[in-house]
């Protein structure tokens, strides 16, 4: 128990934490472990806030689990002379490692304000692109067709399978039939919960065209796993061609479906 | 050193009653170890139902973990246990394993072992009072767990199964019952199991509250209490102020069960094709009421672990505590603002993101007492003597894993990150290093550092070396790499998640960690071999095997009925350790004061 070498061993296992810690967050990256590309514009700068943080709490993980590490290594009873320092705090060290997190908190959450604004308050003046509706375990959509409004006749109605315009402002209207559901666009950094009962306005802009998972992010019962969904992005042109083949589709097979259409009115 | 003097009772039996008393057998068997009104028994017994308790939750987690490493193949041995389909999981079943898992952890392992056992064993020993205030409420608070374990228990076997809308227990999911499966019976067991951990953390709460402040032994002011005192006092007040709210809402979530009562139910609410009955409630409130709650909570899962950490790391740096003061304003400061940051649960919920930003920059500036205590931590350690004891390695790696925990919190507080890791990996990797890496193994630290007082003997150094050796690369192994996991933005609670482009590529890594897991739970057996073990064989401890200061080391190992064989009279704080010129090298803090002059002051 005495030994130094347990000393040694044991101050490397604390060494260890940050050492390792450190080299995954670095090596996850070149296994594609790391965040999913970001397609949507306020995506960059939450993801720069993510960075930043990273940084900010990287720096002290280093030193603090490096402190840690340098003390036991130091002090270990089995190699320090003489006995231990005899001391009951220091006032001046209190006030400054309570001043410094402080201003540095502070700061964080005063710099991140503008991002959550962005992202959730700041509504584009607009009319909802479509309208997402939440059920077990599906993504049900309706776009307001050539009217532009919701709850008419010409409503184009889909399961799943979004398309979005690129480099537009988008607003979704999101709805839950049923229970608590969350629409999560991890490419487009956007999360939502879907409220039943609630109407909730979801917007963002899309950079690149593609195509993107839709994950249901809050527990919705047995099925929650597979409420799974895909989103198109693509050019205006191709996305108003998708909405006419769809809506022509819609009305080849099925008339407009006129109790849906009632129910779902608002 | 320390002589073992008046220690004569070296066995598993921590009361010893009056002689004078006729013996009746079986009464007295059972006022002495079933319905006992001595803490320390009464600590014990939740000590031991917790840690098997532990070891249920241990097993759902691998249950949890074998589903997301290799979905939709055979469980081994758990799987023919409940007879699944030939041994595979079906997807409800797994939302019933991370529901139940995440109970049993919460509300039948941590809050009771906490409060429970460390609570009730230590607070009279430390204060240098004879027992708790109210003996018979103690008892009561220990028994009312049993309906709590029979509830959860039976509602495994309920049509349907046991609860498996979350620990969360969000509605509509857990109101309606068409839902989900788990959402009839199995939800109900649960809301009523629930309430009674809720009546038996209220006993022990009011109970440790007026024992604090009335029974401290002469000369114990408050700020002589050492930090495991503070902690469980402002943890039994957090629960005092707190509980109340989630047994109301627990009772109106039955009632809406029950008779409809609607109160979290939204108008025209159509689940699985049937329309509800009533409307007009409102999910959010829901939320709102549970986390009001649930987020005091988190803290009386970890203070007072921080607390026993604190005097560990004292004992074993032979130290004193660096920044006494700061550290009990601390806790004070965490308890207060743990009122007001609720709602960072619910940056997602669909609550007014104005609101959410009040709740951010409330809950910011909660990181900023728990960075106060860790460079408290730090300052104690540095200049120390540091013994490498088994319970000292897990107390410095509390430590170690709390900064990793407090630091994850920071993503999660700052809203617009939230918004991509809310409900992801990340989440669970930040709970795990707080309720995992921190508090069990603060809770190992002090079972490994009280078993002395608690039995008489000291646990095996070795094997408890090895014990942590093994959990701690293990655990670090399975928590660690979560925060990557969560970096993708992989989701929580989804039972296969390969079928989405993002995810597809995961599996190799969700082996990895289920895994170290396995190897994790496993560990803990020997852990269990030498628990039970140095119950009976371990060497005969003394009073105070640890030269340690705190009034429980002076009383006999263990205590008899009473406690203290003298009057405790208190005459210093708790953490006078390397005091120069002093020749033992500490001061208890029942030492009179002449032992500074005459430092060869004898055995205790
Ligand atoms: C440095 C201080 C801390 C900060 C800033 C912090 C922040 C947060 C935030 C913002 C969340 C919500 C994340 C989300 O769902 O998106 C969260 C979740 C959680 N935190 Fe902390 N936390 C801190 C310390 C702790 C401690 C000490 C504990 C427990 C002992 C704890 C336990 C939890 C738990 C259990 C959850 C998840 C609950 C759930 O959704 O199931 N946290 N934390
Ligand atoms: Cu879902
Ligand atoms: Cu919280």
């Amino acid at each position: 128990m005495g030994s130094r070498l347990g000393g040694i061993f044991w101050s490397l296992i604390f060494l260890a934490v940050p050492v390792l810690g450190v080299a995954t967050f670095a090596i996850a990256p070149s296994y594609n472990i790391w965040l999913p590309k970001n397609v949507s514009e306020h995506g960059s700068s939450i993801d720069g806030l993510f960075y930043f943080i990273l940084a900010l709490t990287g720096v002290v993980f280093i030193a603090t689990e490096g402190l840690l590490f340098w003390f036991i290594w130091k002090y270990d009873a089995a190699k320090a002379k003489g006995p231990a320092t005899y001391i009951h705090g220091s006032h001046t060290l209190e006030v400054v490692w309570t001043i410094i997190p402080a201003a540095t908190l502070l700061f964080l959450a005063i710099y991140q304000m503008n991002t959550w604004a962005d992202v959730k308050m700041r509504r584009p003046a607009m009319a909802p692109t479509v309208e997402v509706v939440a059920r077990q375990f599906e993504w049900r959509l309706r776009y307001p067709g050539r009217d532009g409004m919701l709850g008419t006749r010409d409503d184009l109605f889909l399961t799943n399978d979004l398309h979005l315009p690129v480099d537009e402002d988008i607003l979704i209207q999101l709805k839950s039939m049923d229970v608590l559901h969350s629409f999560f666009l991890p490419n487009f950094r956007i999360k939502q919960d879907a409220v039943p009962g609630m109407k909730i306005p979801v917007w963002f802009k899309a950079k690149e065209t593609g195509q993107f998972d839709i994950v249901c992010a809050e527990l919705c019962g047995w099925g929650h796993y597979k409420m799974k969904g895909r989103v198109t992005i693509e050019s205006r042109a191709d996305f108003d061609r998708w909405l006419e083949e769809t809506y022509a589709r819609q009305e080849a097979t099925q008339p407009a479906p006129e109790d849906t259409v009632a129910a779902a009115a608002d | 050193m320390s002589t073992a003097t008046a220690s004569t009772l070296s066995h598993g039996t921590a009361t010893s009653l009056p002689p004078a008393r006729k013996p009746r057998p079986v009464a007295e068997f059972l006022s002495t170890y079933v319905f006992s009104k001595d803490h320390k028994v009464i600590g014990l017994q939740f000590l031991f139902s917790t840690l098997l308790w532990f070891l249920i939750g241990g097993l759902l987690a691998l249950a949890v973990r074998w589903q997301i490493a290799w979905p939709w193949s055979d469980v081994p041995v758990l799987g023919k246990l409940f007879a699944q389909q030939g041994g595979q999981m079906a997807p409800e079943f797994y939302t019933m394993l991370f529901t139940m898992h995440a109970t049993v952890m919460i509300f039948l392992v941590i809050i009771p072992i906490l409060a429970g056992a460390f609570g009730n064993f230590l607070i009279p020993l430390m204060i240098g009072a004879d027992d708790m205030a109210f003996p018979t409420l103690n008892m009561l608070s220990y028994w009312f767990m049993w309906p709590a374990f029979l509830l959860f228990g039976a509602s495994f076997f309920v049509e349907g199964g046991a609860a498996s809308s979350g620990w969360t227990s969000y509605p509509p999911l857990s109101t309606n019952v068409n839902s989900a499966p788990g959402s009839g019976w199995g939800q109900t067991l649960w809301l009523l199991g629930l309430t009674m951990v809720g009546v038996s953390s209220m006993l022990g709460s009011v109970n440790y509250m007026t024992t604090i402040i009335l029974m401290r032994a002469p000369g114990m002011t408050m700020f002589r209490l050492p930090m495991t005192i503070w902690a469980m006092f402002i943890t039994a007040v957090l629960q005092a102020f707190a509980l109340p709210v989630l047994t109301a809402a627990g009772f109106m979530q039955l009632t809406d069960r029950m008779i409809g009562t609607g109160f979290f139910t939204p108008e025209g609410n159509v689940v699985n094709n049937s329309l509800a009955s009533t409307g007009g409630g409102q999910p959010l409130l829901w939320q709102h009421l549970f986390w009001f709650y649930s987020h005091p909570a988190v803290y009386i899962m970890i203070l007072p672990a921080m607390g026993m950490v604190s005097d560990i790391l004292t004992t074993f740096a032979r130290k004193p505590l660096f920044g006494y003061r700061p550290m009990v304003y601390s806790i004070a400061g965490i308890a207060g603002l743990g009122f007001i940051v609720w709602g960072h649960h619910m940056f997602m919920s669909g609550m007014n993101p104005a609101l959410g930003i009040t709740f951010m920059v409330s809950t910011m500036m909660i990181a900023l007492p728990s960075a106060v205590k860790t460079f408290n931590w730090l300052g104690t350690v540095w200049g120390g003597r540091i013994q490498f004891t088994t319970s000292m390695l897990f107390a410095l790696s509390f430590v170690s894993m709390f900064i990793i925990g407090g630091l994850s919190g920071i993503f999660m507080a700052a809203t617009p990150v939230d918004i991509f890791i809310h409900d992801t990996y990340f989440i669970v990797a930040h709970f795990h290093y707080v309720l995992f890496a921190g508090t069990a193994m603060g809770v190992w630290a002090a079972i490994y550092f009280w078993f002395p007082k608690m039995f008489g003997r000291t646990m095996n150094e070795f094997w408890g070396k090895v014990h942590f050796f093994l959990t701690f690369i293990f655990l670090n192994g399975t928590f660690f790499t979560m925060h990557i996991l969560g970096a993708v933005g992989f989701p929580r609670r989804l039972a296969d998640a390969y079928h989405y482009e993002t995810f597809h590529h995961l599996q190799p890594l969700n082996a990895f960690m289920t895994y170290c897991a396995i190897g994790m739970v496993a560990s803990q057996i020997i852990f269990a071999a030498n628990f039970f073990w140095s119950m009976f064989f371990g060497p005969i401890a003394g009073r105070n095997p640890w030269n340690s200061n705190t009034l429980e080391w002076s009383a006999p190992s263990p205590p008899g009925h009473g406690n203290f064989d003298f009057q405790p009279v208190v005459y210093r704080g708790p953490y006078e350790y390397s005091v120069p010129g002093v020749e033992k090298g500490h001061l208890m803090q029942t030492d009179p004061p002449n032992a500074l002059a005459t430092a060869a002051a004898a055995a205790h």
